[in-house]
């Protein structure tokens, strides 16, 4: 009764669903032609963004600059392997969580002050710094970036016939880690929190609670992980650019967790699939107008599905 | 007995405003205070300077003689001073259980991680225990944002005491519920707070109230303490009753509005 309480409120089940799906992709995944395994790498990859805003959400932040920490983590990954021969992609996607995680590190100590619009001003603000910056560097390829190839990962070659799936693989277990991961920390006394910061920070304080403390720690985590899902974009595409930066690509990480609903970690990375297939197939059919599809299918969302795709499930699953 | 909280010339102002004027009191521990005085008088900035949410602009405290006056509220709270409020601050969207288990979550991290982790008692039972003690069972599982003002005024006394706290202060915690029912909460919720033997200070505009449950009552006015002592003495003082109570007209000759 208690269990189920907490995760009704709290928390949908999305640890199960995250490892069936891992199953289900492993064993279809040779299956799959070359552009689905593509299309589901980056969903992966970019659910990963929005489930670091997720976690910010569920604290009442909306970030509109999480292209920062993606573009860094794709970079740092990037130049590694590029300047200074770091040729395995695990080693990059370390790296690429390293630098996202350092810089919300110190940015975090002024971002944790502001709220609601100030916040979301201020976080696209910075993403927008980093791409003036990308823009003007011509060692990294200016406005047009540079291509990245790794050529190993964890120790087996990546640049043989299943390269792609390889990747998919990889990104496979970085989302199932850090869903479960996520989990985890949305169940403890730190994730209880979240709800609570967004609800009442003045009681929390009154509770013995620093919430800028909580508040930046939630910061470093979702950039973390936007970082992650940066460097595992770079692996799936070969290139970098700054419009990893851009405050549009950040948009698409805000309108991702609309789309999923923050009910559930297994959410992220439906919306992010969905987002991803609405806009293969509208780009395909209708390339002059996709952005109006895509845009009426998110007002549809909002007004017949205000608490996400996800919700679809828990009403099934509560019914 | 000893003293558990001492102000030495308390004194905040907001720009010509004086809302505490050299405020030197102490508290003796296990005691039961009433703080009265008309609206203005000073009583929330006085529980706002001593829980640190306001820093005084001259005068200090000292809770168990230890100088709390430039601490934070997060500070004050973990040294076991807590307080409840006028107006319920509550974790709205959250049952009463979750609310109380958040609380008891932010206790238990604040002994560090890992002790926490280790140590025997499971913040679920603890949750209950408190929802039992303050005969709030029938609100369990309703979102705080749904119960009506008594029962979150209950909940908000209940936060408080989350952090087994060994100075309370209470912030009106009769105000929004009927006159009958005012006796029944505080003879709920005192004996549950002094079951922890905390000390408790609290603001009440109903002067039978402070006459039935306090051993001592504080009476403010314009941010001064205008009388000390048994409720008795301090009730029937004519400078109470003139600004105060209000029972003898202080307007010149009477005139009417």
């Amino acid at each position: 009764m208690r269990a189920t309480s907490l995760q009704g409120r709290w928390l949908g089940g999305g640890g199960l669903a995250l490892v069936l799906a891992f199953l289900a992709l492993l064993a279809l995944g040779p299956l799959l032609p070359k552009w689905a395994v593509f299309l589901m790498t980056v969903s992966l990859a970019k659910g990963l963004v929005a489930l670091g805003l997720l976690l910010l959400m569920r604290a009442g932040l909306v970030s509109f600059g999480q292209g920062l920490y993606y573009a860094l983590g794709a970079y740092a990954g990037g130049v590694a392997a590029e300047r200074y021969g770091v040729g395995d992609a695990a080693a990059m996607l370390g790296l690429g969580v390293l630098a996202a995680a350092a810089v919300a590190a110190v940015l975090g100590l002024l971002l944790a002050r502001y709220r609601s619009i100030f916040f979301a001003m201020l976080s696209l603000a910075f993403s927008m710094i980093l791409y003036g910056l990308l823009v003007k560097t011509s060692a990294l390829g200016s406005t047009d970036g540079f291509n990245v190839a790794p050529r190993t990962v964890a120790g087996f070659a990546l640049d043989v016939g299943g390269g792609r799936y390889r990747v998919m693989v990889l990104a496979a277990v970085a989302v199932l880690l850090c869903g479960l991961g996520m989990n985890a920390l949305l169940r403890s006394h730190l994730g209880r929190l979240a709800p609570a910061i967004r609800d009442n920070e003045l009681r929390v304080e009154y509770m013995g609670a620093s919430v800028r403390s909580a508040v930046h720690l939630y910061l470093v985590a979702a950039a973390g992980l936007a970082g992650l899902g940066g460097a595992l974009t770079a692996l799936a595409v070969g290139h970098i650019d700054p419009e990893m930066a851009y405050w549009t690509t950040s948009g698409e990480f805000v309108f991702v967790t609309i789309l999923s609903g923050t009910g559930s970690v297994a959410a992220p990375f439906l919306g992010a699939l969905a987002l991803e297939l609405l806009r293969s197939f509208a780009y395909e059919h209708a390339p002059n107008t996709w952005q109006m599809v895509v845009g009426t299918a998110m007002l549809a969302v909002i007004l017949f599905l205000p608490s996400g795709l996800w919700s679809v499930f828990a009403r099934r699953r509560a019914g | 007995m000893a003293g558990i909280l001492q102000t030495r010339g308390l004194t905040r102002t907001f720009g010509a405003v004086t809302a505490a004027a050299d405020i030197t009191l102490d508290l003796a521990e296990h005691s039961v205070v009433g703080l009265i005085g008309g609206n203005g008088a000073g009583k929330t900035t006085f529980i706002n300077l001593v829980t640190g949410y306001l820093k005084p602009t001259a005068g200090s405290i000292r809770f168990e003689g230890r100088e709390i006056t430039s601490l934070s509220p997060r500070q004050v709270t973990r040294l076991g001073v807590c307080r409840s409020f006028q107006i319920p601050q509550l974790f709205d969207s959250l049952t009463a259980w979750e609310n109380l288990l958040v609380g008891l979550g932010i206790v238990a991290h604040g002994k560090g991680p890992f002790r926490s982790a280790l140590e025997g008692e499971r913040p679920e039972q603890a949750a209950d225990d408190l929802l039992a003690r303050f005969r709030l069972g029938d609100w369990r599982d309703a979102a705080a944002s749904v119960m009506p003002e008594g029962v979150r005024k209950l909940l908000d006394i209940a936060m408080a005491m989350v952090v087994r706290p060994r100075l309370l202060l209470l912030d009106e915690p009769t105000s929004g519920v009927s006159s009958e029912e005012k006796f029944a909460l505080m003879d709920l919720v005192l004996p549950a707070i002094q079951a922890e033997r905390t000390t408790v200070l609290f603001v009440e505009h109903d002067m039978e109230i402070v006459r039935r449950y306090t051993q001592r009552v504080l009476a403010f006015s314009d941010g001064r303490v205008i009388a000390d002592g048994a409720p008795g003495a301090v009730l029937d003082d004519p400078g109470v009753r003139k600004y105060v109570v209000g029972l003898e007209d202080p307007r010149p000759g009477g005139a009417p509005c």
